[in-house]
């Protein structure tokens, strides 16, 4: 059912909705960029819509609900070993379709490769509802059209602001008490997707295998650093490594965690004993860039990559991921003329 | 509801430690259930870490890991544990060797090193159901870095075992130089047919089948045993992905055939 909201009668429906559920949404935080006087748009728990970012796409995505940055996952206490405890609370995550596309990948990695489920990961998302947040128009590097992430069904309700009325489709039935007596009238709301974008992307359909050792890939070994900050802002980045500790105040007590890990920085390969994969930064990219567009789909399907444009416009080196993307398509063929 | 939680770490006792050589040691772990040669554990320290570990022998109620004492979790282990002592593990994971698939035939099965462990519970399992047909090459750095000597004493009596070091003081009487040096003298009777094992170092793999196919092996009837850093063992860090394999459970034993397509 679709719903026409005041602004206020939209704050109305959170609150209600608020009653049971956690409200995670993209925020402006001013002042709190990773440069001197810039801002960042992240996720964090809201109760009004004055307080969500809807305009800009966020810089880092919503997944650290499903995947924290760093999450506890057992602790030790000398022999006995405690799961860590979950906030039960169900919570309702605003984003974009880009993104909701994004959690089918993360659904495919920690729910549909390989025999054994991910427990901690299943436990979150059981608790998470998902709201589509419409797109008026394509955003700056994103490329979700040629991805074909730009339009979605799958969601609990779509929110829409266009000339200070709210409107959405409500999918989800247990939803529809926060709306009915909140809204304004009943339409057929039809969530926005966003039209063309500057923005473009040929992938290749297949690789010759000399592209894993092409000279291409040199040119990412003289210009990235490795900072891993396009992994740690992707929706559909999914790895983690694992971490020990113990209290420095009392020994015998410590937890494990696991934390994000990035395929683009020192040490994600490297074995006890010193053995390391994939030293130059130019391998790496290649490995990235090809699970992205190439060995993910070969596995499942489907690409990886939702085209949201959040890697390239956080890169300190000004790399595209998109035109990296064309590079290697430009490449493929030139290698199959040869 | 999730399901069950695989990361738990089970609580494991001790029941034996044979110590190899100062750095290399079999811990034999109480461990009752499904398990094929081949297949990894990871031994599980609270509030030190996590390492995989091959699975080295296979018994009623336990598993052997041979472990070398060469990062932060072998070192606390190597340090800190004996005999009786408990710890943890979690696993199964990884497909392992189907030993079914090498009872028929000639097969030469080439290891080196620490890489003994994957392939020790196949050799045992041909020793009794082809070892006529059964050709090992085990190769060491050094006279005393051999390990499962007494595991070698008895297949030497049922099987056609080359060991050799890479290097030994003068007066060694044993086999000197690379695996690789071995692999043409093996008698075979049907080249194109015959199956082969490599496991070891990367670069010890890689020669050894240059070394086979030189001799008309097919590829098609080579295998290998991989390894990585594995967080998890169950296909969800992502550390050990090598385009679009896993290699904790699409591996560690993949086909030559299949592998060589992987690029690191």
């Amino acid at each position: 059912m679709g719903y026409v909201l005041s602004t206020e009668g939209f704050d109305r429906t959170l609150a209600k909705l608020g009653e049971r559920y956690r409200i995670f949404a993209p925020v402006l935080k001013a002042g709190e960029g990773r440069f001197k006087d810039t801002d960042v748009i992240r996720y964090d728990y809201v109760r009004s819509l004055e307080e969500m970012e809807l305009e800009t796409r966020s810089d880092y995505s919503f997944k650290e609900i499903l995947l924290p940055i760093s999450e506890t996952l057992f602790f030790f206490t000398e022999d006995q070993i405690r799961e860590a405890n979950l906030d039960e609370t169900p919570v309702l995550v605003f984003l974009r379709s880009c993104d909701i596309h994004a959690v089918r990948r993360l659904d495919q990695m920690y729910m549909g490769n390989g025999a054994n489920d991910d427990y901690f990961y299943e436990r979150r998302k059981e608790l998470v509802k998902f709201v589509l947040i419409g797109c008026p128009a394509s955003c700056e590097n994103g490329f979700c059209r040629d991805m074909g992430t730009d339009r979605t069904e799958d969601y609990a309700f779509s929110l829409d602001v266009k000339d200070g009325k709210v409107y959405c489709d409500v999918r989800d039935p247990e939803l529809e008490d926060a709306f009915r007596p909140c809204a304004e009238g009943t339409e057929d709301v039809v969530p926005q997707s966003p039209g063309e974008s500057d923005c473009h992307v040929e992938r290749p359909e297949e690789v010759p295998l000399s592209i894993f050792t092409d000279a291409m890939w040199d040119e990412y070994t003289k210009r990235c650093i490795n900072c891993g900050r396009c992994n740690f802002v992707c929706p559909t980045c999914t790895c983690f490594t694992m971490q020990d500790l113990f209290y420095t105040d009392n020994g015998l007590v410590g937890e494990r965690r696991r934390v994000n890990a990035s395929c683009m920085v020192d040490g994600y390969t490297t074995v006890a004993g010193g053995l390391e994969h994939r030293k130059k930064n130019g391998e790496r990219m290649r490995f990235k860039v090809l699970h992205k567009v190439y060995d993910f789909r070969k596995r499942f399907g489907y690409d990886m990559c939702v085209g949201c444009g959040r890697c390239d416009s956080v890169c300190p080196e000004y790399i595209s991921f998109a035109n990296c993307i064309n590079k290697l398509n430009a490449r493929v063929k030139e290698l199959e003329v040869e | 509801m999730a399901g069950k939680n695989e990361y738990t770490p089970v609580s494991s006792k001790i029941q034996k430690i044979i110590r190899h050589v100062p750095g290399e040691w079999t811990f034999r772990f109480t461990y009752v259930g499904p398990v094929k040669p081949g297949q990894f554990f990871e031994v599980s320290i609270p509030k030190v870490g996590e390492a995989p570990i091959s699975v080295s022998g296979i018994g009623e109620d336990f598993v052997d890991l041979t472990i070398r004492k060469v990062g932060k979790v072998t070192d606390y282990l190597f340090d800190n544990y004996d005999e009786g002592d408990s710890l943890f593990i979690r696993g199964p994971y990884g497909n392992g060797f189907d030993v079914e698939d090498f009872e028929k035939g000639e097969i030469i099965i080439v290891a080196g090193g620490t890489a003994v462990s994957p392939i020790r519970g196949v050799v045992q399992h041909l020793c009794r159901a082809n070892p006529a047909d059964t050709h090992l090459i085990a190769g060491f750095k050094s006279p005393d870095e051999i390990l499962f000597k007494a595991d070698f004493a008895e297949w030497e009596k049922l099987i056609d075992v080359t060991m050799t070091v890479d290097g030994a003081p003068e007066g060694y009487e044993g086999r000197v130089g690379l695996v690789t040096q071995y692999i043409p003298e093996i008698p075979i009777r049907d080249i194109s047919a015959c199956k082969a094992i490599v496991v070891g170092p990367p670069p010890m793999i890689r020669f050894s089948i240059i070394e086979l196919v030189k001799r008309g092996f097919n590829e098609e009837n080579v295998w290998i045993s991989d390894s990585r850093k594995m967080c998890c063992g169950m296909g969800k860090c992502g550390h050990c992905r090598i385009g679009g394999k896993y290699v904790c459970i699409d591996g560690p034993v993949f086909r030559y055939t299949e592998h060589r397509a992987l690029i690191d």
